[in-house]
């Protein structure tokens, strides 16, 4: 809980890790200063790209306490402004799954290899990065809470299966390694209620920890205050839910 | 990527941006989340130039409906204008 005696400073900046395969790709970092120790928090960006909203969302996580880095997940397909890498990112079919977990587990060891760490790493994603910090905690060991945010194509059809995203998240449930909290709202298509409800339904029958919270008037991203889609009291009741479910879990 | 609906082909033709003409030589297109529009989902058309930067690409994002009535426009004007240069030739470019 922050109070106004608090001292209070961070570092925020561009820096680079090794991510899946060895690659060195670009990440910012927001982390509180001093000696910690600090959990920490890894963001899988949204289809619209590493853009501002998630170095701002980098320094929300810093400001509550948490060294937070987040992987530009587009760093293989080049740069330029993020609308424009991710119209490049979607003609090439999307990001590839195994590519995008290898590099959110880098970013997790990274975060447990600074001398400030608890050695406590959740993960947070919206939108992809949802569905994407899901399937980084059911295909590899080490993260201690996911936040998805309307995390779309958990539940996949057939159809939807490509080479890069070859097996829907909601198959790897029985794999899941740690608590998982989901914010969705009623009025999105993508995921919609009913697909949420499939999901649920796995992480009951496989025994996981989650809670899921399906909000009213709210479809997706409603988050986004940049977007029409923004949703005032929805957004900082998610908010609210979040910092809970981490303090919770990650300390 | 939420819905992750994309068709591409090939084309050949020129398209202009902020800085001018360039040549474009693929259309992407997309329905899915829009970078400027203020909906959910739009009908994305990225005319690109592949061997340029990521940049090098005339964008638009269209409600369905718009969408739509575009397509009726392009089969239009091209009707019209086989009757001025007759039929085009049948393989594609």
């Amino acid at each position: 809980m922050y109070t106004t005696d608090m001292y209070e400073g961070m570092i925020a900046e561009t820096i680079t890790v090794r991510g899946h395969g060895g690659d060195v790709i670009n990440a910012y970092l927001a982390r509180p200063l001093g000696p910690g120790p600090h959990p920490g928090m890894v963001l899988a960006h949204h289809m619209p790209g590493w853009d501002e909203w998630y170095r701002e969302t980098a320094r929300k996580f810093a400001h509550h306490g948490y060294a937070t880095i987040s992987p530009d997940l587009y760093h293989r397909t080049g740069h330029g402004t993020p609308d424009d890498v991710a119209a490049r990112v979607r003609s090439e079919g999307g990001a590839d799954d195994e590519v995008v977990v290898g590099d959110l587990a880098a970013s997790m060891d990274y975060l447990r290899s600074l001398p400030s760490s608890s050695g406590k790493v959740g993960a947070f994603g919206t939108c992809s990065g949802g569905r994407h910090v899901l399937l980084a905690a059911s295909r590899v060991t080490g993260f201690d809470a996911v936040v998805d945010c309307w995390g779309g194509r958990v539940v996949m059809s057939d159809a939807e299966l490509t080479p890069k995203t070859p097996v829907a998240p909601i198959d790897y449930t029985a794999d899941l390694s740690c608590p998982v909290l989901g914010l969705f709202g009623e009025e999105d298509s993508a995921p919609s209620p009913e697909q949420v409800a499939l999901h649920e339904e796995a992480l009951k029958r496989h025994g996981k920890e989650y809670e899921f919270h399906m909000y009213p008037d709210a479809g997706h991203g409603f988050f986004y205050y940049d977007r029409a889609v923004y949703c005032q009291e929805q957004a900082v009741d998610g908010w609210q839910k979040i910092f809970v479910f981490l303090a919770k879990h990650l300390g | 990527m939420c819905t992750m609906i994309t068709e591409q082909a090939g084309i050949t033709g020129s398209g202009k941006g902020t800085p001018g003409w360039i040549s474009v030589d693929r259309v992407n297109v997309s329905y899915d989340h829009p970078a400027h529009m203020t909906i959910e989902h739009t009908l994305n058309i990225d005319f690109v130039d592949q061997s340029g930067s990521l940049g090098d690409r005339v964008a638009v994002e269209l409600t369905r409906e718009s969408a739509r009535r575009l397509v009726d426009l392009i089969g239009a004007a091209l009707e019209r204008g086989a009757e001025v240069d007759g039929p085009e030739p049948v393989a594609a470019d």
